[in-house]
């Protein structure tokens, strides 16, 4: 949750007139965009050499050495997400993962606290709609600490009653607070409409009905079945050798014991077969408006044809057909941006954006434009081999410090994507032809069928429906 | 970038713990000056291919007048709106096929404009900078719709954000002559009344070599680079002497409160204290004071607001030292529903007595320090933070040098000087309090028809 006066008086942080992240936009972006975040390196890439091994007990252990400072990442992936959730408990793998730094069965909530602040560290929990995050951050020095309370949490959370009732009403607090958040409650409705009766279809904290009926006999059910180090990943990146990785493993992760993941199915979202428009009213100045449908997995074949052209309608900042057409030409928004939601299952294609009340038929039709004219002509040469060039050059850029490496190598292996990755990745971008760009925009765009949310002012918004 | 870490001063403070921290160490920069009074700070950074290439100037909200608000922060924005030689689109669009992202940020005291790239593609940026230190076209055309832009930017960030605006009001309250008092995006009215004539005067009085600071920080060669920078930059002529900022606040004398009613969920109370900057010896004992109240789940408010008396959804303290003037240290907490928000005032309120009556224990005051040497360490992995640290410190005015004796600094304070400056800063009288009243919705949301029926 982004809360309280950072955007003013701190550091990095009275950058209010930052020109191009809007901050709302980009939390719209991270909530799904997990894929998206494993861009393989042009350069450097023969540097990146992981090692991979299997722990007797299942665990995925993935390691890469790194000396140049003392620092050491642990990152664990477990293979379960809001997708698991029971439909009537949605929330659920969020509050598992809230409360794993709750006390565990050897530390209290308040030692836990207390031990990794002491050594200025960090211990960090999160659930996700595919899979869940525990990391821990730390000085070479403290390797051994932050390696102990990371395993404590993963293996022995305690989940005591007191804890469990605390973080339950803060989150259902949270989730009131949310609807401050225009852009929550845009991405909220819109996930409702396009993910319908589908695991994807409720916010990863759930609502407000779904958390009060959790008990913490689910809690407890729920971590029993599905934290096990055969349905774990653990990344690590820093400054130790293999040795003293495969030995701090052995350690404090040895003894936890192996047991039956449940079975998964996956499942695509129904089609939107209408165009489906909803409306919420908030007294604000300016409309939020998602439009989008279903989209595609991470596992698609044609996942690298729809980056490129994606990039080109709308991820690809100013040098994007949306931001030039809505913002540079017509001043409609700050930020503009189109998104393809590659997850386990198939995710989201969406367009968002913010613009005043008054110009928000103007603002959609825009948007529709430029997802027609995507499908209708091949895109330039000059576009073709910009996107390309920007895709592909920009991949050091994604992985320049030790804690973005640690999940890029946790998703890598999690999505089956091949520790080769990083070499092939750019291989697959620079195959990508004119006629593949046109191909998916028919394939995976659809201006005809889709779900418009727009949060706003309705009275002066006057959507058409 | 409101998603970068609240303790990011911290991380400043730590930055300078070099001498202590052994195999931890980047080298210093090397600092050029050239021939027209730009400042240049190189650091070789081999560890990956990458770098970050920033121009810092010397001009923010701060050097603005009454009626212009947020004349810096529309000037960065027409920056990319090109020159004779690389007309509009161009810049993002080399930068962008070279693999780079490019981007700009204004504060109060500054305007930064930075080029994250590979290492081999610095000095295209460079030739980028440089061409638009001198040559921007400022035209009609262009700024009209980009003026449109701002105020977008202004309702998504400020108007239409409870929090934000309960901000932007602390300040107007808090400073009542020194220009910290209007917002960096600007009044809608400024914004409006703004003409290209104001916007060529500001870029004519401040954006020149002699007001600017170039840092690089990545996988550079100094003696390489140096001839470059030189050829590109050094047939810029300089500048005037931008004016100085001569207005001080005057001293406040007795509480300030103020209420924002909105539509909202829930109520939002937060407290600013006047202090003071860098300047004063009393700014390191008031940043281990900030980390102590709100660094990490063990920290005072965390511990007792969120924790034990479950008031908030959200609750810290924030503090920056590094400002060109005095600034505010403030102290905030989102209201849990069902709460109510004079019992979360008050809480916050204890927790700055609690200090004041005892000192912190050794413990916390340890702890404290552990963190910034730690998040020093930490910071040292991004270029674009390590050179963010050099260029903010060198332009307020502290420089980086200046600035190496502060962790020694930091290091000295003791638990009776933590205590010695709550004492003497965060009193009733020198603060300004903002609460955000929620109003109801003005219309009921309609029925969540389609959502609630496709779901059945």
């Amino acid at each position: 949750m982004s809360v309280g006066p950072d955007s003013r008086g701190g550091f990095f942080a009275n950058d209010v007139g930052l020109r191009r992240a809007a901050a709302r936009l980009c939390a719209l972006f991270m909530l799904g965009l997990v894929a998206l975040t494993v861009c393989p390196p042009q350069t450097g890439a023969s540097d990146l050499n992981p090692i991979r091994f299997v722990t007797p007990n299942g665990l995925t252990v993935l390691f890469l050495e790194q000396h140049y400072l003392p620092i050491v990442e642990v990152h664990a992936l477990v293979k379960v997400g809001s997708a698991q959730d029971p439909p009537d408990k949605a929330g659920l793998a969020n509050l598992v993962a809230s409360l794993l730094d709750e006390g565990t069965t050897t530390r209290s909530s308040k030692q836990i606290a207390e031990q990794i602040d002491f050594v200025g560290g960090s211990l960090e929990a999160k659930a996700s709609e595919d899979f869940t995050t525990a990391s821990a951050r730390v000085l070479k020095k403290d390797a051994d600490l932050g390696f102990s309370l990371l395993a404590d949490i993963l293996i022995r959370p305690a989940f005591p009653k007191q804890e469990f009732e605390r973080v339950r009403t803060q989150i259902l607090g949270e989730i009131v607070s949310d609807n401050d958040d225009p852009g929550q409650v845009a991405l909220k409705a819109f996930h409702r409409l396009v993910f319908h009766g589908h695991p994807y279809r409720w916010p990863v904290n759930g609502t407000e009905e779904t958390v009060s009926k959790i008990t913490l006999a689910d809690v407890q059910t729920f971590f029993t079945k599905e934290y096990l180090p055969n349905q774990t990943i653990l990344a690590i990146v820093g400054d130790l050798t293999q040795d003293q990785a495969a030995s701090l493993v052995q350690t404090h992760f040895g003894s936890w014991k192996r047991g039956s993941p449940p079975l998964r199915t996956t499942r695509k979202p129904a089609p939107v077969e209408r165009k489906t428009v909803h409306l919420i009213e908030k007294d604000l100045t300016q409309s939020t408006i998602i439009l989008g449908h279903a989209g595609i997995s991470r596992t698609n074949p044609d996942y690298y044809a729809v980056t490129v052209m994606n990039h080109i309608l709308g991820a690809g900042g100013f040098a994007s057909r949306l931001m030039d057409s809505i913002r540079d030409k017509q001043g409609l928004a700050y930020g503009i941006m189109s998104h393809f939601d590659a997850r386990l299952m198939p995710g989201a294609f969406m367009v968002n954006l913010q613009t005043r009340s008054e110009a928000t038929n103007q603002a959609i039709a825009g948007v529709l434009n430029e997802i027609k004219t995507l499908r209708e002509s091949p895109v330039s040469d000059q576009e073709l081999a910009d996107a390309k060039a920007f895709l592909v050059g920009s991949f050091p850029l994604r992985l320049d410090s030790t804690a973005k490496l640690a999940q890029v190598l946790a998703q890598v292996e999690f999505y089956g994507l091949g520790l080769d990755y990083f070499m092939q990745y750019p291989k697959w971008i620079e195959k990508v032809t004119k006629d593949d760009v046109l191909r998916v925009a028919k394939q995976y765009l659809d201006p005809q069928h889709y779900v418009l949310v727009v949060v706003g002012d309705q009275a002066k918004a006057k959507v058409r429906q | 970038m409101r998603y970068v870490p609240l303790f990011a001063l911290s991380i400043l403070a730590a930055f300078f713990l070099s001498a202590h921290v052994a195999g931890a160490a980047l080298p210093e920069p090397r600092e050029f000056v050239l021939s027209n009074g730009m400042k240049v700070l190189l650091v070789e950074v081999p560890k990956a291919p990458v770098a970050t290439v920033q121009v810092w100037y010397k001009v923010g909200s701060r050097n603005e007048v009454m009626g212009r608000a947020g004349l810096s922060h529309m000037l960065e924005h027409m920056m990319f709106k090109g020159t004779a030689k690389y007309p509009k689109g161009t810049f993002d669009r080399l930068i962008r096929k070279n693999g780079g992202i490019s981007n700009a940020f204004t504060s109060q005291d500054f305007t930064s404009y930075f080029e994250n790239l590979a290492a081999d593609r610095v000095e295209l940026a460079l030739e980028l900078e440089a061409d638009r230190m001198q040559g921007l076209s400022l035209d009609a055309k262009e700024f009209q719709p980009e003026r449109e832009v701002v105020k977008e930017e202004r309702r998504l960030r400020t108007e239409d954000d409870p929090q934000s605006s309960l901000v932007e009001v602390l300040f107007a309250q808090a400073f009542m002559s020194h220009p910290y008092h209007w917002p960096i995006i600007g009044w809608f009215s400024d914004l409006d009344a703004m003409t290209l004539e104001d916007l060529q005067r500001h870029y004519d009085t401040y954006y020149s070599p002699n007001n600017a600071t170039l840092v690089i920080v990545g996988d550079i060669k100094v003696d390489a680079l140096l001839p470059t920078i030189k050829r590109l930059f050094e047939p810029i002529p300089r500048g005037p002497n931008p004016p100085p900022v001569t207005v001080t606040e005057p001293e406040q004398r007795g509480e300030r409160r103020f209420v924002l009613k909105r539509e909202a969920q829930v109520p939002f109370v937060i407290l600013g204290y006047r202090v003071p900057n860098y300047t004063s010896q009393d700014s390191y004992a008031l940043d281990i004071l900030e980390s102590i109240l709100q660094h990490g789940k063990s920290s005072r408010l965390y511990r007792s607001l969120m924790y034990e008396q479950k008031l908030v959804l959200a609750v810290g303290a924030e503090y920056g030292l590094m400002q060109a003037d005095p600034g505010l240290f403030y102290v905030y907490a989102l209201v849990k529903p069902s709460q109510k928000v004079e019992a979360v005032e008050e809480a916050l309120t204890r927790e700055i007595k609690r200090l004041q009556a005892e000192p912190p224990t050794e413990q916390e005051l340890q702890r404290a320090k552990n963190q910034i040497e730690a998040a020093y360490i930490f910071q040292q992995d991004s270029n674009f933070r390590h050179a963010m640290l050099l260029g903010e410190a060198e332009t307020i005015g502290a420089g980086w040098r200046k600035v190496g004796q502060f962790l020694d600094r930091i290091r000295a304070v003791t638990a009776k000087d933590v205590q010695r400056v709550a004492r003497q800063y965060l009193i009733e009288d020198a603060r300004t309090v903002g609460t955000l009243i929620p109003l109801p919705p003005r219309n009921q949301h309609p029925a969540p028809t389609s959502a609630q029926q496709l779901e059945q």
